[in-house]
C-alpha cells in the first residue's frame, strides 16, 4: 500500500517534470523568433510612415522609400499568381478527380514534392537557363514571375487537392448517376465546395512568392532602378531583395532603414498566412454537410 | 412473350439517340485533356530543371571537369589570373558544418515541441501552438538571413568576444530555427497518426503518460519523425538567402564554430550575377546547381518513402 | 392486383449472363432477364443477393469503382450499355435511388433544378414548374416549399431521401431504379409515393427493389427473387403471394420462413 501510493508519488514527479521539460523546448523554441520579431518592430517600426511606404529611394537607397520595390513584388507577385493557379488547379482537379492509383500518379507526386523540395537556387538557374536565355526573356517580371510559379505550384496544388477531396465521394457518385459527366459534377458540385480552400492555398501562395528571393536575382529583380517597371518586359526591383540590398550592398545604410524594409516584408506575409489560417478555421466551423 | 421484330426494331432505333456523343460529352473529354496537362506539368517541370541545368553545365563537366578537383580541391578560385581552379570541398564543408550545427539546435527543440504539442496540451492552448509554429515556418528567408546579419552577429561578438559574429554558429541557429517549425509541424502529424487505440491499451495496461509516449507512441511514429528530420536537412541544406547572409561567405573548411564559411547555395547566388553566360565559371556554377539538385531529390525521396510507409500501415 | 400490361410488350431492358464481382468475390453470376417498357419490376431477396450490384451494372456504376468488374450484356433500349458510345447519355435515361440519400449541399431547389439545368433548360418559369412538380411527386414539397433555399445536405435522412427521388424524376427518365428508397420514410408518405409510382408507369419502366414483400405486392407487376447472387425465378407478382411458383425458396422466403 505505501510502497504502491510511493510508486504513484514517483510516477506523477516524473509527469511533471516531463511536462516542463517539453514546455521548456517549445518556449525555448517560440520565445527567440518572439523576440526577433519584436526587435524588429521595436527597431523597424519607427521608419515606417507613409512616406516610407510610397516614396522613392533617395540617396543611393540610404534615404526615402520603398515604394518601387513595394510594387515591383505586387507586380511579381501577380503574374505568378496568374500563372501557378490555373496550372496549379488543374494539376489538382487531375490528381483529385481523374488520376487513379498508379506509378503515373505517383511520379506526378514525386514530382510535386521534389519541385517544392529542391532548393530555390537551383529554381534560380533553372530560370536563368530556360527562360531568360533559352526563350529570350531577358531578365523581366515575366522570366522572374515564372520561376516563381513554378517554385510554389506544389503550394496551389496541395492546397487544392485537399479542398476537393474533402468533398465526400457521395455527392460525386449522386450527380454522376444523374448522368452529369465528370467536369460538369466537378464544376457544379465539388468545387463550389472547394472553393474556399482552394483560396487559403492561393493566399499561402501569395506569401511565399512574396518573401522568395534567390529565384529572382537573376532571372527580374534589379538592385535598383530609377524608374518603374511599364510592362511584364521590364524589371523590376522587389522588396525582398531589397532586403538584401540595404542590409548588405549599401554602404553608410542607417541602421534602421533595413529593419524597416524587413518589417514590411514579414507583415505582409504574416498578415497573408493569417488571413489564410483564418479562412480555414472558418470554413472548419461552417458545417455544409 | 408476343416477339414483333419489326416494330421493335423501329422501337429501337428511335429510342437509341442517348448513345451519341453531344457536346457536353467532348467538352468533359477536353477538361479531362487540359487538366491531364496540369498534372504532368510537375513532371515536366522538374524534367526540365534537371535538363536545363545539366545542359547549361555541360560544357564545364565535358571539358573542364576533373572529378578529383570537384569533390576534393577546397580551393574554388574560379577567376584566377594563373589558374582558375573549381574546388567545392571548402564549400561542402561550409554546407555540411551549419547544417549539421542547424539540426543539433532543430532536431531536439523540433521533436521535443510536437511531443508537447500532440501528447501534453490539448483544445486551445494546442490551437495557438500549432497555428505559431505555422507562422514561423512562413518567415522568408531573407529576413531570417537579415536577422543573422543584424540582430544575431552583434549578439556573438558581444557574448562570445569574437572579431566576426558571421559563422557557422550564427548561421546553424538561424538555420535551425528556420527548420524546426516545418519539422515540428511534420513530427506533430506523425505523433497525431499514432492510433489512439495503441495509447488505450497501454494506459489500460496501468502505464503511465510518459510511459505510453516512450514505450508505444515513439517508437509507432519513428518513421514519420525520421521523415521530419530528413526533410529539415534538405531544407537546410538548400537554404541560400539566410546562409549567403549570415555565413561570413568565406571560403574555409571550419575548425570551430566561430569560422565564417561559405555554403554551395549561397555560393551560386553570390557569383552568378557577374559571370558572362556560357563561361567555364557560369558552367561550373550550374555544375553546383546539378549537385545540389541530385542531393535533396535523393533526400526527399528518401523522406517520402519513409513518411509514406508509416501511412500504408 | 395491377395487371401486366397488355401492348405488345416491348422490352426496355435485356440482361443476358450477367455476372458482377468485386476484386475476386463474386456478387452475382449468371442472370439473364428482360424487363419490358412501362411496367414495374420488383427485385426481393435476402441481404447479399446481389440486388444492389445489379442496379448498378445497369448505371454503369463499375465506372466509379476499379474494384467492380461486369461481364455480360445489359441492353438498354437494344443497346449494349458496356458498348455505349456517351455513358453520360445513357445514365441521363436512368434515374436512380440508394437507400443511403445524398442531398447535394446546394438549395433544395438546385437539387431538383440540377438535372434540367445540365439538360440546358434556362428559363426560370420553366424551372419553376419541374421543381414543384418533382417534388410534388416525392411527397416532399409541402415540407420544403417554405424553404426551397435550405441546403439539401442539411434536411434530415427522410427528407433528403425524398430529395434524392424527386432528383431523379427530374431527370425525366425512361427507366427508374429505387433501391429500397422507405427505409426513412415513415409508412403513409411511403404509401403516397408508392401510388405515385404506379401513376409514373405511364410514362416510365420503373425497377423496385424492396426488402419489403408486401410493398412489391401493392406495386410491382412482376417480381424477381434473387438469392445469392442469382435470379432464382421471375413471375407475375401476384403468382409469387399466390403459391404459384416453381421454386420452394421463392416460396419460404415470401412466406417469411427464410433465415
Amino acid at each position: 500500500m505505501f510502497a504502491s501510493s510511493e510508486l504513484n508519488q514517483r510516477n506523477r514527479n516524473r509527469e511533471r517534470v516531463f511536462r516542463v521539460l517539453f514546455g521548456t523546448m517549445t518556449a525555448l523554441l517560440v520565445l527567440p523568433v518572439i523576440i526577433i520579431l519584436v526587435t524588429l518592430v521595436v527597431k523597424g517600426g519607427p521608419v515606417i510612415s507613409v512616406e516610407f511606404l510610397f516614396g522613392n529611394p533617395t540617396n543611393g537607397m540610404t534615404a526615402g522609400g520603398i515604394f518601387p520595390a513595394l510594387l515591383g513584388t505586387v507586380w511579381l507577385v501577380l503574374v505568378a499568381l496568374l500563372a501557378s493557379v490555373p496550372l496549379g488547379v488543374a494539376a489538382a482537379i487531375y490528381l483529385s478527380e481523374y488520376a487513379a492509383d498508379n506509378w503515373f500518379t505517383r511520379a506526378i507526386n514525386l514530382a510535386i514534392i521534389n519541385l517544392a523540395g529542391v532548393p530555390s537556387i537551383v529554381h534560380a538557374l533553372f530560370g536563368l537557363g530556360a527562360f531568360v536565355v533559352f526563350f529570350g526573356l531577358g531578365t523581366s517580371i515575366l522570366a522572374a514571375s515564372l520561376t516563381l510559379a513554378i517554385m510554389t505550384l506544389p503550394v496551389v496544388i496541395v492546397a487544392t487537392r485537399e479542398a476537393l477531396q474533402a468533398v465526400p465521394q457521395s455527392f460525386r457518385e449522386a450527380c454522376w448517376n444523374m448522368g452529369a459527366t465528370r467536369w460538369q459534377t466537378i464544376h457544379r458540385v465539388v468545387l463550389p465546395n472547394a472553393i474556399t480552400g482552394v483560396l487559403t492555398g492561393v493566399i499561402l501562395e501569395v506569401s511565399r512568392t512574396a518573401g522568395e528571393t534567390a529565384p529572382i536575382m537573376f532571372t527580374g529583380a534589379a538592385f535598383f532602378l530609377p524608374f518603374l517597371p511599364q510592362s511584364v518586359f521590364d524589371q523590376t526591383m522587389a522588396l525582398s531583395l531589397h532586403l538584401f540590398v540595404v542590409s548588405t550592398q549599401v554602404p553608410g545604410m542607417p541602421e534602421q532603414l533595413p529593419f524597416g524594409v524587413a518589417l514590411v516584408l514579414i507583415g505582409i506575409v504574416l498578415i497573408m498566412n493569417s488571413l489564410s489560417i483564418a479562412l480555414r478555421m472558418y470554413l472548419r466551423g461552417k458545417k455544409k454537410w | 412473350m408476343p416477339a414483333n421484330p419489326a416494330r421493335q426494331t423501329t422501337e429501337v432505333l428511335s429510342n437509341t439517340d442517348f448513345d451519341h456523343r453531344d457536346l457536353d460529352w467532348y467538352i468533359d473529354r477536353g477538361v479531362q485533356i487540359l487538366v491531364f496537362l496540369g498534372g504532368i506539368s510537375a513532371i515536366v517541370f522538374i524534367l526540365g530543371i534537371f535538363i536545363f541545368i545539366t545542359k547549361e553545365g555541360l560544357g564545364f563537366i565535358l571539358e573542364d571537369f576533373s572529378f578529383r578537383e570537384f569533390l576534393f580541391s577546397p580551393t574554388w578560385r574560379p577567376t584566377s589570373e594563373l589558374k582558375e581552379t573549381y574546388g567545392i570541398l571548402a564549400l561542402v564543408a561550409g554546407t555540411a558544418s551549419v547544417t549539421g550545427l542547424a539540426m543539433l539546435v532543430a532536431i531536439p527543440f523540433s521533436l521535443g515541441t510536437a511531443i508537447f504539442i500532440a501528447e501534453f496540451v490539448d483544445g486551445k492552448t494546442r490551437e495557438y501552438l500549432k497555428v505559431t509554429v505555422e507562422l514561423l515556418a512562413a518567415i522568408p528567408s531573407v529576413v531570417w538571413g537579415f536577422i543573422g546579419l543584424s540582430i544575431m552577429n552583434p549578439l556573438i561578438i558581444d557574448v562570445f568576444d569574437v572579431p566576426v559574429g558571421l559563422n557557422v554558429l550564427n548561421a546553424g541557429i538561424i538555420l535551425g530555427l528556420m527548420a524546426a517549425p516545418i519539422m515540428t509541424s511534420i513530427a506533430e502529424d506523425a505523433l497525431k497518426a499514432v492510433p489512439d487505440r495503441y495509447r488505450e491499451a497501454a494506459e489500460a495496461m496501468g502505464a503511465t503518460h510518459w510511459q505510453v509516449i516512450y514505450k508505444v507512441v515513439l517508437p509507432a511514429a519513428k518513421n514519420g519523425l525520421l521523415g521530419a528530420v530528413l526533410l529539415g536537412v534538405g531544407r537546410g541544406f538548400g537554404e541560400t538567402m539566410a546562409v549567403l547572409m549570415a555565413t561570413g561567405h568565406s571560403i574555409n573548411i571550419p575548425t570551430s564554430v566561430f569560422d565564417s564559411v561559405r555554403a554551395l547555395t549561397a555560393t551560386i547566388a553570390a557569383e552568378l550575377g557577374e559571370t558572362a553566360v556560357g563561361s567555364p565559371h557560369y558552367q561550373a556554377l550550374f555544375t553546383i546547381g546539378v549537385f545540389l539538385f541530385v542531393i535533396t531529390f535523393c533526400i526527399n525521396l528518401t523522406a517520402d518513402l519513409i513518411v509514406r510507409g508509416i501511412r500504408k500501415e | 392486383m395491377v395487371a401486366a400490361p397488355q401492348s405488345p410488350a416491348t422490352a426496355k431492358l435485356e440482361v443476358r449472363d450477367l455476372a458482377i464481382n468485386y476484386g475476386t468475390k463474386q456478387a452475382v453470376s449468371d442472370i439473364s432477364l428482360t424487363i419490358r417498357e412501362n411496367e414495374i419490376f420488383g427485385i426481393i431477396g435476402p441481404a447479399n443477393a446481389g440486388k444492389t450490384s445489379f442496379l448498378k451494372a445497369i448505371n454503369r456504376m463499375e465506372d466509379f469503382d476499379t474494384n467492380m468488374s461486369v461481364a455480360g450484356q445489359i441492353l438498354f433500349d437494344g443497346v449494349d450499355t458496356r458498348q455505349v458510345r456517351n455513358v453520360y447519355g445513357l445514365r441521363r435515361r436512368i434515374g436512380v435511388v440508394f437507400p443511403l440519400p445524398v442531398g447535394l449541399p446546394m438549395t433544395v431547389y438546385d437539387n431538383v433544378a440540377l438535372a434540367p439545368r445540365l439538360a440546358g433548360v434556362r428559363n426560370k418559369a420553366e424551372l419553376n414548374v419541374i421543381v414543384e412538380r418533382c417534388l410534388h411527386r416525392a411527397a416532399l414539397w409541402d415540407e420544403v416549399k417554405d424553404r426551397l433555399n435550405a441546403l439539401g445536405s442539411l434536411l434530415s435522412g427522410g427528407q433528403q431521401q425524398r430529395l434524392t427521388i424527386a432528383r431523379a424524376l427530374s431527370q425525366e427518365p425512361d427507366l427508374l431504379m429505387l433501391d429500397e428508397f422507405s427505409i426513412a420514410i415513415d409508412p403513409v408518405t411511403t404509401m403516397r409515393i408508392e401510388d405515385v409510382l404506379k401513376e409514373l408507369r405511364q410514362e416510365m419502366t420503373i425497377i423496385l427493389v424492396t426488402n419489403l414483400v408486401q410493398q412489391a405486392r401493392r406495386i410491382a407487376d412482376r417480381t424477381a427473387f434473387f438469392l445469392e447472387g442469382s435470379c432464382v425465378e421471375i413471375a407475375p407478382t401476384e403468382d409469387l403471394f399466390t403459391g404459384e411458383v416453381s421454386d420452394q425458396r421463392t416460396r419460404d422466403y415470401v412466406e417469411g420462413r427464410f433465415g
